[in-house]
């Protein structure tokens, strides 16, 4: 036997091995919906939105900022932006909101625009409602030591 | 002439009674079809047999707070649109005869052409809610009923501060049944918009 073919039924040995092992293991990951992959989805918890409250602050630094107030109904489409009817820097002193961060300007080749960029058109792409939503799963996230 | 009218009256006379009551009768089923027809055109039903309210300000509506709601209780087509005092119901009904003939002509009827007109057509509500200082809002709404103590803290500073500054409901609460034609916000190119100041009108304290 020389080499060549040896490393070869090596290889085949390990291939065949490898597969006989994988689909054991496969069935003990325990995911959230359970071990079984094709089961049901847990149903979502009862989450309501929360009226108007304090921000919940950062975890990271660059978290998108969550929204502290309702959203429900907010038409945001080509013709109108409601996020923007408060939260545009022409706006925001008579309402009260805070301003959309400079990061929004930029367009996808590092130009600064004088508005809002089309690629941050759609707020509730990044940025969400709050919810009182518990982590699905034990975690031991800490936040960031810039934030704590 | 003078012959015929003594004789009517004559007649009248010797009915007596009866022709009063008759003539009372007459006026009471006269004026209850008149109404009868009037509320059967102030109906959503009614509103929606027309496929050009159906298809676009119908199902925009029905996804807002006034058709489905926790409670139940729903504001229809003509609780916004048409006013409920007798006089100023009759000049909306008289007005509306426009959208008949908008209606044998098509000017809506496919939901390009409606694109097309929502502005104008959204600009005219806005007028005229804002010229009876939004009046159909307040049937149900009475500001001076509000309880800022339950409204939010967003709710709370504007309505407080907007009020006082003399201002009406549809100064800001625009496109909250239906959706709102372009608006201009400075965002992406440029379109056929709604003006800013038509948008968000001056407060009337700034403006004088």
């Amino acid at each position: 036997m020389n080499k060549k073919t040896r490393n070869f039924a090596l290889a085949l040995l390990a291939v065949l091995g490898l597969s006989a092992a994988l689909p054991a293991s496969a069935q003990t990951v325990t995911s959230i919906r359970g071990a079984d992959v094709s089961a049901p989805e847990l149903p979502a918890g009862a989450y309501k939105p929360i009226p108007d409250q304090a921000p919940i602050q950062r975890d990271y630094v660059q978290q998108p900022p969550l929204i502290p107030h309702k959203v429900e109904g907010y038409e945001v489409s080509k013709n109108f932006n409601r996020c923007m009817d408060c939260h545009a820097w022409s706006r925001y002193q008579e309402t009260g909101a805070t301003k959309v961060s400079l990061t929004h300007f930029k367009d996808r080749d590092g130009g600064e625009l004088s508005n809002i960029s089309p690629r941050r058109y759609f707020c509730m792409q990044c940025h969400v409602p709050q919810m009182d939503a518990k982590p699905l799963v034990g975690n031991k996230f800490q936040r960031a030591e810039g934030l704590r | 002439m003078s012959d015929n009218n003594k004789g009517l009256r004559q007649r009248l006379r010797n009915m007596g009674w009866s022709a009063i009551v008759l003539l009372f009768a007459a006026g009471v089923v006269f004026w209850g079809g008149f109404n009868w027809a009037l509320e059967a055109t102030n109906t959503e039903r009614f509103c929606i047999s027309c496929h050009e309210m159906e298809v676009n300000v119908f199902k925009e509506y029905r996804n807002t707070i006034h058709y489905q709601n926790r409670t139940g209780v729903r504001a229809t087509c003509p609780d916004c649109h048409v006013p409920k005092e007798w006089g100023p119901k009759m000049i909306r009904k008289i007005k509306a005869s426009r959208e008949v003939y908008g209606k044998i002509m098509g000017t809506i009827d496919t939901p390009e052409k409606f694109a097309a007109e929502r502005q104008r057509l959204a600009e005219n509500e806005w007028r005229r809610m804002k010229a009876n200082n939004s009046q159909e809002c307040r049937n149900c709404h009475n500001y001076e009923y509000f309880d800022y103590s339950v409204q939010g803290r967003r709710s709370n500073q504007m309505h407080q501060a907007g009020l006082a500054a003399g201002q009406t409901c549809i100064d800001c609460h625009k496109g909250i049944a239906h959706s709102l034609p372009p608006v201009a916000q400075d965002i992406g190119a440029g379109r056929d918009a709604v003006a800013p100041d038509v948008f968000h009108p001056p407060q009337p304290a700034q403006s004088q």
